[in-house]
């Protein structure tokens, strides 16, 4: 559901990039306890550009050129947060959270829940996560499984430009935490029409990418584009499938996948993540819960291996490729 | 490093005032908060103590020893500033306004004991070690950029020094000014292991030089420099002059925790000849003509009053609500959380 009270009627082609930058603009512009910090982000605008122009526009004082100190950045956020401000804190990379984890874990996730409500730490933590761009080693994770671990917190990972503006709004807006988790490989992969105004993209809420009627594939981030190449083989040879992109991680969408796989009957679950404790499995647990009855064939994944991200030269074999998404589904198909 | 950071005294252990000087600073009324306040949580800590031992609320951390650092710098606090406690800084949060019914519903496992008086900012006791250094720097940053001149004060033990969120709290608080008191009650011990091993520092106020900010070591156990020092902190963050590193020296005089045994790592003459710090200030008052016996019973046996009907009306609190093992995750549960919480209720009921 798109929540706006204004025209959405002017576009602009964007990218993921663009519409993220764009979407923090809205915000600093909508609100100015809204903050911007982070590595980099300032003066050199991100080191994906997601915050180019920011500090130009709105000041030093609102977009924040901080220590090299991912602890200190989400550390401060708690401070800033609990006391009238709405950061927004970039990682440079998910790869470099863990730092910080202690501090989303025990703190951040934590403090509605510890003061019954009296104290509560809206804020989103950006991370651009994900393989597949050729990055120097630890720049590559996709961590979502340790937060989605993590009651207290939401985590949203949008794969298109016009989710990605409307749910980093949304997330600016709730009133909880929101892990925000960019897929690097789709930064400028592509380029759709986005609102120029402000307009939200309901968090929690999973989108019907393509309809069909064979077998759901569901996924998001980085694997939509994946899977939509997948697709397009797939059904040359007359399987027709269903692509459900989940949106948000936590708090999941089980209406949108029961639906889907009670019509199709059989289920690919597709992430990059490696596939031991990985939160496909809370998807296949889901369907398990809801629709079980109704599947004609196990559930399949297809995930990274049990492997720390490889280095850049190998990464292509650890990413779940269109090859792999298609024996899936012919597994699943042939059962 | 020593020579730079002398530790600054007040009155010695006689209860002797070191430097004339600062008889202008002590007026009777401060003296009599200092000792009432101190003598109060005192009374606190010692039937907490006791409360445990009979299995009443749980394991409890005591800060016996050091009331004078806690009380000193509670109360050289604006009614506007925010705290950052760790989980033995009791003393300094039932100071500053912290309720001690919910203050010992807390030690009763109870989630009721995190939620601070209306309109007072004590953020909860912090349980890992160091990481309210940055949310103290953060809201400090945050009054900053509003424009006011409230200040916060973290509360930390030698220990937090070694972690990485003391230097992240820090560098954050010098780099961006922020009117922010890193209070370190230097027990010189964490659990069993001292301060020796802790760092290689002769003190722990030194490090305010790696930060570029003002450090200053105190005798923790010295009520009247505890709260001027950090008065003069206070002030100095008040007025845009940043973040300041006071470092009171102490001692732990009981065990980590009631499940802590300290004989095991420390001698029976450790710590000997430390004067408690109510004692101090005891002798101070007899020397100086602040000691009224009568006065000082009628406090104490006011003291055990409050502290005993606390203790009622913890023990007579209402029992905990499940439901709220559900309610405060979320400001707006997820409807999975929601399923969770009708089925479990629904077989509570069975």
């Amino acid at each position: 559901m798109v929540i706006s009270t204004k025209n959405l009627t002017e576009t602009k082609s964007m990218t993921v990039i663009q519409a993220i930058n764009d979407g923090m603009r809205v915000m600093l512009e909508a609100d100015n306890t809204t903050l911007v910090l982070g590595e980099d982000v300032g003066k050199n605008g991100g080191v994906f550009r997601a915050t180019d122009g920011l500090q130009e526009r709105f000041g030093d004082d609102r977009v924040i050129d901080t220590p090299l100190s991912e602890s200190g950045i989400v550390g401060t956020s708690v401070g800033l947060a609990v006391n009238g401000f709405k950061p927004i804190a970039e990682m440079q990379f998910m790869g470099f959270i863990y730092p910080a984890y202690d501090q989303i874990m025990t703190h951040v996730s934590r403090i509605r829940m510890r003061t019954m409500g009296h104290f509560s730490v809206p804020m989103v933590i950006r991370a651009p996560y994900g393989a597949g761009v050729r990055a120097p080693e630890i720049h590559s994770d996709s961590a979502e499984a340790l937060f989605t671990h993590m009651p207290g917190l939401k985590v949203v990972c949008p794969s298109s430009p016009f989710d990605a503006k409307g749910l980093l709004i949304a997330s600016v807006k709730d009133p909880d935490p929101v892990l925000f988790m960019e897929p690097m490989r789709n930064y400028r992969a592509s380029r759709e029409e986005v609102p120029v105004d402000s307009y939200s993209v309901e968090i929690g809420k999973g989108k019907l990418v393509k309809e069909g009627n064979d077998v759901s594939i569901i996924t998001w981030g980085a694997m939509v584009p994946v899977v939509e190449n997948a697709v397009q083989q797939i059904e040359n040879n007359g399987v027709s499938c269903e692509i459900i992109d989940l949106r948000t991680l936590y708090p999941l969408d089980q209406d949108i996948i029961a639906q889907s796989v009670e019509k199709t009957q059989r289920a690919v679950v597709v992430h990059e993540a490696q596939g031991t404790g990985g939160f496909g499995n809370d998807v296949v647990t889901s369907i398990n819960d809801t629709s079980f009855l109704y599947l004609k064939a196990p559930v399949e994944r297809v995930t990274g291996f049990d492997i720390p991200v490889p280095f850049s030269a190998l990464e292509d074999h650890y990413l779940p490729t269109p090859k792999r998404v298609q024996e899936a589904v012919e597994k699943a198909m042939n059962f | 490093m020593t020579g730079h950071f002398p530790m600054r005294q007040i009155i010695d252990d006689h209860g002797n005032l070191l430097d004339e000087s600062y008889k202008k600073d002590l007026n009777e009324e401060l003296v009599h908060r200092l000792y009432f306040h101190m003598y109060r949580i005192r009374t606190f800590d010692l039937k907490a103590k006791s409360l445990q031992r009979q299995g009443r609320i749980g394991t409890y951390p005591p800060f016996e020893g050091q009331e004078a650092a806690q009380v000193g710098s509670a109360l050289a606090l604006g009614d506007d500033d925010w705290m950052f406690p760790t989980y033995r800084d009791h003393g300094a949060m039932l100071t500053f306004g912290a309720n001690m019914m919910r203050t010992f519903l807390y030690w009763n496992g109870r989630v009721e004991g995190c939620v601070p008086p209306e309109g007072k900012k004590i953020f909860p006791a912090a349980v890992p070690i160091a990481t309210q250094l940055p949310h103290a720097a953060g809201a400090a940053w945050a009054e900053k950029k509003k424009g006011t001149k409230n200040i916060s004060i973290a509360y930390f033990g030698d220990g937090a020094t070694s972690e990485g969120d003391f230097h992240e709290g820090m560098n954050f608080a010098s780099v961006f000014q922020t009117p922010t008191i890193f209070f370190n009650q230097n027990n010189q011990y964490a659990i069993s292991v001292p301060i020796d091993r802790q760092m290689n520092s002769e003190t722990i106020a030194q490090k305010s030089v790696s930060y570029g900010i003002p450090g200053v070591r105190i005798d923790g156990n010295d009520c009247f420099v505890v709260y001027l020092e950090t008065k003069k902190a206070i002030e100095r963050a008040r007025n845009g002059g940043g973040p300041t590193l006071i470092e009171a020296v102490t001692w732990r005089t009981g065990a980590h925790t009631t499940a802590d045994d300290p004989t095991k790592y420390r001698n029976k003459e450790q710590g000997a000849d430390v004067v408690d710090p109510i004692v101090r200030l005891e002798r101070f008052m007899k020397n100086n003509g602040y000691w009224d016996e009568k006065k000082t019973n009628s406090i104490h046996e006011e003291l055990k009053v409050e502290v005993e009907q606390a203790v009622e009306a913890m023990e007579s609190y209402p029992k905990a609500n499940v439901e709220d093992l559900f309610d405060h995750v979320y400001a707006n549960p997820p409807e999975q959380l929601l399923r969770q919480k009708e089925l479990y209720m629904e077989q509570l009921r069975r």
